[in-house]
């Protein structure tokens, strides 16, 4: 859902009007982000950085090492500086493998760079949840945070473009990827000019098996969404004994540049089917070199 | 183009009142016509009050005698609080909408307008982007009758810029207001022993100190700045970080579910919520304030220093109530003093050469941005001018951290030894009696 401009007499003629400012206002509004004050314990994002490492060094550290011994390919196709949009796979009811990519992106990356993921907005509406996922990083799937965040900040953010259809879908359906959306996460890489690099992740399909309660649970109360999103933060270790230890394997592909206009719908939906048979023939891949489930 | 004679709107507003003070200050503003319908309540010195609600003949006939080229319409509620929904709809889209009928037109010498509107105009939801631009909408349509109304005023101003396009208009889209001076019902929020929140929510909170409200008023009036401006302080602080720098506590006590039957009870309790705050306390809300700061304005206060100088203040309220006089106006004093042959010095002119008054010249403000920290504004008018005899009793009555606050603004005012001994000993002693 892309932001409405408005079509009134005051815009378009704004500021360019008065003191030429409106094209020094377009490019250079970059100049006039506001500095993050030493005193302050949260950013504007409300990111917090010390729930951020006290979940880090307890529950992400242990998920990490020792219950999905994950395993990284290709850290290295994730720019050191500037921003970029990580796209990836999305599985489980409560799915554990935004935190394993944050994880190994601070774990590998020679920058140890931190990743903002980008979640539906309807985790807004729940007590907690509200509270809680953006003290870790999480902000809500906004065209217009992702702007901010990839163009203005110049900051890594992590999409999953399947959105809720991902983590819905049968045990049966494993690795085989939903419709990527309609390519917004095209035209936001587009829009804020940063490099698309896709992330396949292989493990977080067998390591959530309250799925198929999940589905009961739907049928039951009939109305019940479970919000898309990582939040064993907010459970607890309560999340860490609901996963089985499967295995995990990440690997980061080549970045994908797109030479298109954002607007451009033909050119966004070829770059997304591209970036989906990409992610898609590599989780195909990975699954079939993989021994077994458990050991890797 | 400069504005020389300006019509502000809603002078007995405190809005209207701090600009006029404002725009007082400033040579090239040859003549100031205040309207309102009800008294000034603040000490002006040259502006002209003309006691007139917003019937657009009246109006008209004092733009065209006048030859006002430029008007500041400052009296848009923007608290559902402070009037019932009848009279801010009347306020709120009949009065703007009288007011542009006087303004337009091909023989009017009308060439400015500024319209200060509010940051409710987006709403506050869970589909909101962290931070709005001036060119987003809100994504669902207004709910509440206050946000009704401020979206209708803002068309009514953007078919006026449509229709008269000789007329440079300018909006300006506050976010919450904090400040020593100004009541807001966030203001009254704060001050209550405990801040109820709602329970699991951490809203994202965003503030403009007042004095950067009328800095940025004048800002855009001095500098010709056509088009739609969020003005909001740096910086987006959640609710517990607020209330946390306030030096309060929190208090989960509005369930998430059933929060509008839980915040009628709290009325009956006398903690007035309105609905546009409900959802502020529920979603929050971020505004992108860059667009104005690309034009060369230089907020004086983040929202983290507003907020310290609202917490500072606070602590200070309790030995500073009654210290200032409020202001009275009276038609013939205000007459004679503009009138007669005799007046050799207007009051407020010899209170700002004694260097006291808290007079807001804009130009000097955007230059020197950093000269007086948010810890050194006035904390109550009036304090300065208590001898050292009189300040000494009242220390006892002060926590230890309204003592430091104290210091601080002495320090940087007067800094008279023997009030700073004063109040060191009465530190010294572990504050409070």
């Amino acid at each position: 859902m892309p932001p409405r401009t408005r079509t009134d007499a005051l815009t378009p003629d704004g500021p360019a009007a008065g003191s030429g400012g409106a094209s020094v206002a377009l490019e250079d509004l970059r100049r006039h982000l506001p500095g993050l004050e030493p005193e302050r314990r949260l950013t504007d994002w409300g990111r917090s950085e010390r729930v951020e490492r006290l979940v880090d060094r307890t529950v992400a550290d242990f998920l990490y090492h020792l219950w999905f011994r994950c395993e990284v390919e290709g850290i290295e196709n994730v720019p050191s500086a500037g921003g970029a949009l990580l796209v990836s796979n999305h599985a489980g009811a409560l799915p554990p493998d935004a935190p394993m990519i944050a994880k190994a992106l601070r774990e590998e990356h020679p920058r140890a760079r931190s990743l903002n993921v980008a979640v539906e907005p309807v985790f807004k509406a729940y007590p907690g949840l509200s509270m809680l996922l953006p003290k870790v990083g999480c902000v809500a799937a906004h065209p217009a945070n992702l702007q901010r965040l990839l163009h203005d900040e110049e900051a890594l953010v992590l999409t999953f473009p399947e959105g809720r259809k991902g983590p819905r879908k049968l045990y049966k359906d494993r690795y085989r990827l939903r419709r990527f959306g309609h390519g917004e996460f095209v035209a936001s890489a587009l829009r804020a000019d940063v490099p698309i690099v896709p992330v396949c992740v292989v493990g977080a399909e067998e390591a959530a098996p309250i799925f198929a309660r999940l589905d009961l649970l739907k049928r039951l109360t009939g109305s019940l969404r479970l919000p898309v999103v990582p939040n064993f933060p907010h459970l607890g270790p309560l999340a860490v004994a609901g996963y089985l230890p499967a295995k995990f394997r990440i690997r980061f592909l080549e970045p994908v540049q797109v030479d298109a206009a954002p607007g451009d719908r033909g050119a966004v939906q070829t770059a997304t089917e591209e970036v989906r048979a990409r992610v898609q023939e590599t989780l195909f891949e990975m699954v079939g070199a993989r021994d077994s489930v458990w050991l890797g | 183009m400069g504005s020389k004679r300006v019509l502000v709107t809603g002078l007995s507003s405190y809005w209207g009142g701090r600009l006029a003070e404002a725009l007082e200050a400033s040579e090239e503003i040859e003549t100031i016509i205040g309207v309102d319908s009800q008294d000034p309540t603040r000490e002006l010195e040259r502006t002209e009050f003309v006691r007139v609600g917003t019937q657009h003949s009246l109006l008209r006939r004092i733009v065209e005698a006048a030859e006002i080229d430029t008007v500041v319409d400052t009296r848009l509620i923007v608290d559902s609080v402070v009037a019932s929904a009848g009279r801010t709809h009347e306020n709120n889209v009949i009065g703007t909408m009288n007011i542009l009928a006087a303004c337009g037109g091909p023989d009017s010498s009308v060439r400015r307008l500024v319209f200060k509107s509010s940051a409710h105009y987006y709403g506050s939801s869970q589909d909101d982007p962290a931070f709005f631009t001036e060119d987003m909408e809100r994504p669902h349509p207004p709910r509440t009758p206050l946000e009704k109304d401020i979206v209708e005023a803002e068309a009514a101003v953007v078919d006026f810029a449509e229709k008269n396009p000789e007329v440079s208009v300018s909006m300006l889209r506050f976010a919450n207001v904090l400040g020593p001076d100004v009541l807001t019902s966030h203001r009254a929020l704060f001050e209550l022993p405990a801040v109820p929140i709602i329970l699991g929510f951490d809203p994202r909170y965003q503030f403009v100190h007042e004095d950067d409200v009328v800095a940025a008023l004048a800002h855009v009036l001095h500098a010709d700045l056509p088009g739609v401006f969020n003005v909001a302080a740096d910086g987006v602080l959640a609710l517990t970080e607020v209330i946390d720098l306030l030096g309060k506590r929190f208090a989960p006590v509005l369930p998430p579910w059933g929060t509008g039957l839980a915040a009628a009870a709290l009325r009956r309790l006398g903690v007035e919520l309105s609905p546009e705050m409900l959802e502020q306390l529920r979603f929050g809300r971020g505004l992108d304030n860059r667009r104005l700061k690309a034009t060369g304005f230089v907020y004086r206060c983040t929202t983290r220093e507003a907020v310290i100088a609202l917490g500072e203040h606070m602590r200070l309220a309790p030995i500073m109530r009654g210290a200032a006089e409020p202001y009275r106006y009276e038609r013939e004093v205000e007459e004679f003093l503009r009138r007669s042959p005799h007046v050799r010095t207007h009051p407020r002119r010899r209170e700002r050469a004694n260097g006291d008054a808290t007079v807001l010249a804009p130009a000097a403000l955007a230059e020197e941005p950093d000269t007086s920290p948010a810890g050194a504004a006035a904390p109550v008018a009036g304090y300065d001018d208590l001898e050292a005899e009189e300040i000494a009793p009242l220390l006892d009555s002060l926590e230890p951290e309204g003592l430091t606050a104290l210091r601080g603004h002495e320090r940087s005012r007067r800094a008279r030894p023997e009030v700073l001994r004063a109040i060191d000993k009465a530190l010294a002693r572990g504050g409070g009696g």
